[in-house]
């Protein structure tokens, strides 16, 4: 069975170092490819502040890592990471079934588009300067943006 | 004559008092109607990591704001609820603001 695919995000403590960030980083390395992962992306969006306090920490440090491999490897990441006292919060999500259904979504609106443009007897690509021109902000818009009960 | 179809008593709504009775009252509270964002903006993937896309639905108390208000069809408040619980988990949207 093909793998599967996870993303894994973390949190360390907002005062942690880049060598503290990399060390765990090449931990959570070194456990993936022991048991036949690989790290697909490594993605370090920096500090933020945290929506709510973790432990007295107001900011963390985020690291999103997508990760191929089994649930098998994913269960034992976790625990790991539960372990770890320098993670102050994690979670794995399984992102590659959502991934499938979106892009059968988005070329299936692609193709419906192309096969009723064709039957009206016009190119199937958009062509440049054609339809509405990308629509300044009117007061027709029905679309909910915000506020309003 | 057991069960005559004269008037009212059948199931739904009848037509006459429809058509006389509720025109002036409603033109007047005439309420936009309410579009998925969703659906409108052809977003397909509802991510837990975009805040921008979310902030929205979340008000300032930090519940998820109800269909009816919104106006989110079913499958993307469906979708936009996990989300956001996701969203929740790691710090990026509150669960609650008092």
């Amino acid at each position: 069975m093909a793998d599967r695919q996870y993303e894994l995000v973390y949190i360390l403590p907002p005062d942690s170092t880049e060598q503290q960030v990399a060390e765990v980083h090449t931990q959570i390395d070194g456990a993936v490819s022991k048991m036949n992962g690989a790290i697909e992306k490594t993605d370090n969006w920096g500090r933020r502040k945290l929506a709510y306090e973790i432990g007295h920490h107001k900011e963390g440090v985020y690291v999103l890592e997508v990760v191929n491999g089994t649930g098998e490897l994913m269960k034992e990441l976790d625990r790991r990471l539960r372990v770890m006292d320098q993670v102050v919060r994690h979670m794995i999500v399984r992102v590659d079934e959502e991934k499938q259904v979106v892009d059968r979504t988005r070329s299936k609106r692609q193709a419906d588009s192309e096969r009723r443009r064709v039957k009206r007897g016009l190119p199937p690509q958009r062509q440049p300067g054609e339809g509405r021109t990308t629509e300044p902000e009117d007061a027709d818009d029905d679309r909910f943006d915000g506020a309003e009960v | 004559m057991p069960f005559g179809h004269g008037r009212g008593g059948g199931r739904g709504k009848s037509d006459k008092d429809k058509k006389t009775g509720e025109k002036g009252q409603r033109r007047t509270l005439f309420r936009r109607r309410k579009v998925c964002k969703f659906c409108a903006d052809k977003i397909d993937d509802i991510n837990y990591k975009d805040t921008k896309l979310i902030a929205p639905f979340v008000p300032e108390r930090g519940k998820i704001l109800p269909r009816r208000i919104s106006g989110t069809c079913a499958m993307h408040q469906r979708k936009l609820q996990t989300a956001i619980k996701r969203a929740r988990q790691i710090a990026l949207i509150p669960y609650v603001t008092d």
